[in-house]
């Protein structure tokens, strides 16, 4: 007699499964149950019905026709309640009960709803079937969405309702989009495309509550308290296998319905097809694996051998303009080696992850085609040591072919400006070049390109290479290091002009040959971006030389010392106990008296850094940033208070610039003196800035070092009042931080730029430049310790205590 | 016979970083890089014993904060001109939760 088959789920897996018994003739008689009110379609093709390039009416894979002529019986709307094992009978929603020979299980899974408050008003919505699709395209051009979630589905949702005009925000929790498909590199490819769609993209971004009014969504507030308005919110944040009617009927359930490789569960009647399944520990979320599935199923039912084998998935994005592939392994695992291309002006990136000779996993942005080859080689586990040094080119370039580095300059219009200090386009370059001045010190003689601050100089030479061709040999530059052929010079200026804003871009538009740089690079670049961009930029500590990441300097030993800030050098008897309290409690070995006029307690263990810090600034007390690329002293003398030559006050002057200056990160260390007359005795003229008090005023000189190199300080400029001393020492700051290549004290960059560059830019910028200074303030003039101690004191214990189990 | 024993989240260790577990036999360096994976490295430097847990993460490898000694989280080895090798323990990561072989730590020769 003819079997019964019930097939609970009209799933792609299911849909799959049904075709290939249909195509064999199966001798069952077949019942299709399925919640939503529809047969099987193509549910991963809803993004393009989303976003207008198709119609639900194109991606139904089985009609009613089909299942009639097939002799399928169907049950659409209507779900199954329970499984009873003992009877093989199902009851669905209507009460009806229907009886099975064998039964196969295919519910794939739940969209994942993060419990914030608000989660159940009415707007809050998941992305898994037609009906939410629906509700995204009833939104007009005039709504707001915010979709929670920047992977896969996330985006395409996000794109699709773009595409009609909806304003949409992505919020996502990672650092950068797809963080599980995609490395940062390809995630800020990709957020750049999807921004220039005019999609707003938060990363790094906290949900804390969904606000409504009148059980309506309202808004979704971030925990930085960033309130995002919104007609509609879909959280698009990860997906649970559909596990509650095997869980019921007491099959054998991990993360998802376990079963085995013929997809046979505990109870050898019932199969289980697709997401909601879980195979040797593994669980599903793409269709290719769950169609191999679907096909083992269908030959395990009509007794034929077969079994399901997992294999390496790829994934890609559907949103048009968005090319990006990734497949293969990028998580955990030893012994592997990266090889990255990229061509900043195609907008390509492409990063391979070899292991023992074979391809194990790829990522590409930008241009995919070579994808499926790559994939190939993943999957067949290649030997691609012969075809090493070419293969990140992809097939077609196994010969390779040298890229052009000159392409990016050839390709800008006449009238890119070039040279920032004096206006000057390329066009005019190119006319002088043309004109007879064929080398660069005969082109700043004419055009003056290049001539004042010198970081365009790299750009002027490729232009110089470009137009005169052989006939030029650019001098080669040394590098950052070996992650980059560009300079510092180069790197600043991509920062500025492309308004590069994270690590990521910079690696990428800059073309850097290393997938997350070096410590010799990462430092610099984490300077220059929080430099140049005080409000976009977050400070990374993972690319800060240990004594800014855990704000102290560390000594041969590994312990750590502690210096308090002591504000122009004036402390208090309050201050000495405290510092004394600190010393004994924290049995610190060397309390040294430094000269910088203050006091170094040195020898701290690590993990008493967040402690002894509190203790600290519950006397007042702040971090002193001795261990910084920053401002460290301001050095005074007694000055008009006590002392009987003193013309000026400039114990009050330098404890006033100290506090205005306290936590701004310069190239490299800035120190500062004042004296209240010209004898100086705060030694000011060998500092970083420095002033020198005199009846009429404050001189104001830079340039002064006393370390491996001693040299005077050279005056830039004498004012009559004390605030606007305060003003100028700003505008140098900030023009030093602006410009300087990082590790340069001021009088390196001043040798570079000389001071009459200076002179000249204070005198006509020095308003911007102090707003400037300002705005960085706003977010830097704050105490790290502080910070730290109530924050992130954990991250300075260990992680864990072995040593008494060791012991055992 | 390898002992793996639960040490923390590995959330708990920031990428491109480090965070130490204490033995009797002093720390170990437990290294999380961009990409997720975690490395176990005796943490001290072969050069003068710099805490390499202190050191800037990049690819698979950390510069030592003292003198710049760059060493391979996969095989200890410092790379380059340098020469010297430190204690590499097996690590890995289940469930978003970092594993440790003891068996493998109470074998380490002191430091
Ligand atoms: C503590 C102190 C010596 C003392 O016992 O007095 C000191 C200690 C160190 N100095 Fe200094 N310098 C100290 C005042 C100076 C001075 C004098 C001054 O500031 O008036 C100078 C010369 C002035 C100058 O900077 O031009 C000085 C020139 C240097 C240099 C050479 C800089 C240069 O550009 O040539 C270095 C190396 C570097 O920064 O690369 C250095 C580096 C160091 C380091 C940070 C070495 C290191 O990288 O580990 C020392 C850290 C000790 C620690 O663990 O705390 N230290 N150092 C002084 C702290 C002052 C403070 O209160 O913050
Ligand atoms: C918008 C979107 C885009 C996607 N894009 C891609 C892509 O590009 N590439 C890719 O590989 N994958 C993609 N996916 C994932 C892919 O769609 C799924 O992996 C696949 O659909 C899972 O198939 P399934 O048969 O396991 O479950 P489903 O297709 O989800 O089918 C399960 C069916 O079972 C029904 N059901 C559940 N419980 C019961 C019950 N008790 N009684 C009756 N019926 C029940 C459900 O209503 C549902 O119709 C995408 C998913 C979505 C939502
Ligand atoms: S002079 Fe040299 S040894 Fe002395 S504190 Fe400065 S850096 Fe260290
Ligand atoms: S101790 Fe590590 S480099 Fe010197």
């Amino acid at each position: 007699m003819t079997e019964k088959l019930v097939v609970i789920g009209a799933g792609m897996a299911t849909g799959r499964m049904l075709e290939k018994l249909v195509d064999a003739k199966a001798d069952y008689d077949i019942t299709l149950i399925n919640a939503e009110p529809r047969g099987n379609y193509n549910r991963i093709m809803l993004s393009p019905v989303l976003s207008g390039e198709k119609t639900y009416d194109e991606i139904i894979t089985h009609d009613d026709d089909w299942y009639q002529v097939h002799g399928i019986a169907t049950r659409f709307g209507c779900f199954v309640e329970n499984i009873d094992r003992a009877t093989q009978t199902v009851t669905t929603s209507t009460g009806e009960v229907l009886a099975y020979d064998r039964l196969v299980i295919g519910t794939g899974s739940k969209p994942f709803i993060i419990p914030l408050p608000g989660h159940d008003l009415d707007g809050v919505i998941a992305y898994r079937d037609l009906e939410d699709t629906q509700r995204m395209m009833g939104l007009g051009s005039d709504h707001k969405c915010v979709v929670i979630g920047g992977g896969l589905l996330g985006l395409e949702a996000a794109a699709g309702m773009a595409a009609r005009g909806v304003d949409v925000t992505v919020v996502h929790i990672m650092g950068h989009l797809m963080e599980r498909q995609l490395d940062e590199a390809a995630g800020y490819l990709l957020r750049k495309a999807l921004v220039d769609k005019g999609i707003t993209v938060k990363c790094s971004a906290n949900s804390k509550e969904i606000l409504g009014t009148d059980g309506k969504v309202q808004a979704l507030l971030l925990d930085d308290g960033t309130k995002l308005p919104c007609d509609l919110l879909v959280m698009a944040v990860g997906i649970r296998p559909n596990v509650d009617l095997a869980t019921d009927t007491g099959l054998a359930v991990g993360r998802g319905i376990h079963v085995d490789d013929q997809m046979v569960t505990s109870d050898s009647k019932i199969l289980a097809v697709g997401e909601c399944v879980e195979h040797d520990g593994a669980i599903f979320g793409l269709v290719a694996p769950l169609y191999d599935q679907a096909h083992v199923a269908a030959q395990t039912l009509m007794g034929q051998p077969a079994t399901f084998v997992q294999k390496d998935l790829s994934t890609k994005l559907k949103v048009t303009g968005c090319d990006l592939f990734s497949a293969g392994d990028f998580a955990e695992g030893e012994g592997r080696e990266d090889i990255v291309f990229r061509d900043p002006a195609r907008g390509v990136y492409r990063r391979l992850v070899i292991k023992n000779d074979a391809i194990i996993g790829a990522v590409m942005y930008g241009d995919t085609a070579d994808g499926n080859w790559f994939f190939g080689l993943i999957r067949d586990r290649t030997d691609i040591s012969e075809m090493r040094e070419t293969l990140i080119f992809g097939p077609a370039y196994q010969w390779g072919t040298p890229l052009d580095p000159l392409a990016a300059v050839a390709a800008l219009p006449r009238d890119a400006e070039i040279c920032g200090c004096n206006g000057i386009c390329k066009g005019e370059i190119e006319d002088a070049i043309a004109a007879g001045a064929t080398d660069l010190g005969a082109l700043r003689a004419t055009t003056k390109a290049s001539g004042s601050c010198g970081t365009c100089t790299g750009l002027v030479e490729q232009l110089l290479a470009v137009s005169l061709g052989d006939e030029f040999v650019v001098p080669a530059a040394a590098s950052v290091c070996g992650c980059t052929d560009m300079t510092h010079e180069d790197v600043r200026r991509m920062i500025k002009g492309q308004k590069l804003t994270s690590m990521a871009a910079v690696w990428q538009e800059c073309g850097w040959k290393t997938s997350c740089g070096c410590h010799i690079c990462r430092p610099a670049l984490n300077f220059y971006l929080l430099a140049d961009w005080p409000l976009e930029y977050q400070d990374d500590p993972q690319s800060r030389f240990i004594n800014e990441r855990k704000h102290a300097n560390i000594q041969k030993d590994g312990t750590f010392s502690v210096v308090p800030r002591i504000w122009g050098g004036i402390t208090t008897p309050d201050e000495l106990r405290a510092i004394a309290d600190a010393a004994d409690k924290y049995s610190v070995p060397t309390v040294k008296v430094t000269g910088g006029q203050r006091i170094d307690l040195l020898g701290v263990r690590g993990e008493d850094l967040p402690d002894i810090w509190a203790d600290l600034n519950a006397a007042g007390m702040v971090s002193g940033h001795a261990y910084s690329k920053g401002l460290r002293t301001v050095k005074t003398c007694v000055g008009t208070d006590h002392c009987r030559f003193g013309t000026q006050d400039s114990t009050g002057l330098g404890i006033k610039l100290e506090k205005e200056l306290w936590g701004s990160w310069t190239p490299h260390k800035l120190k500062l003196g004042v004296s209240g007359c010209p004898r100086n005795c705060a030694e000011a003229t060998c500092k970083d800035i420095g002033v020198i008090c005199v009846d009429s005023g404050f001189q104001i000189s830079i340039g002064g070092a006393a370390g491996m190199d001693v040299r005077e300080t050279e005056l830039l400029l004498q004012v009559p009042d004390e605030a606007e001393a305060i003003e100028v020492i700003k505008a140098i700051t900030q023009l030093y931080r602006e410009n300087a290549k990082y590790l340069d004290r001021i009088y390196k960059w001043m040798n570079k730029v000389g001071l009459e560059w200076i002179e000249t830019r204070i005198a006509e910028e020095r308003d911007a430049l102090v707003a400037r200074f300002e705005l960085s303030q706003s977010i830097y003039r704050r105490d790290p310790w502080a910070d730290h101690a109530s924050k992130k004191a954990n991250d300075y214990r260990p992680l864990a205590n072995l040593a008494l189990e060791a012991a055992e | 016979m390898s002992h793996w024993i639960d040490i923390a989240n590995l959330a708990d260790i920031p990428q491109r970083g480090a965070r130490v577990v204490k033995t009797a036999d002093g720390c170990v360096a437990i290294f999380r890089t961009a990409e997720d994976e975690v490395f176990a490295l005796n943490n001290a430097c072969p050069h003068k014993a710099g805490p390499l847990a202190e050191g800037i993460v990049h690819g698979k490898a950390v510069t030592c904060p003292l003198h710049n000694w760059v060493i391979s989280l996969e095989t200890g080895e410092a790379q380059g001109a340098d020469q010297g090798r430190v204690s590499t323990y097996p690590a890995r990561v289940v469930d978003g939760r970092i594993l440790l072989d003891l068996s493998f730590l109470r074998a380490r020769v002191p430091a």
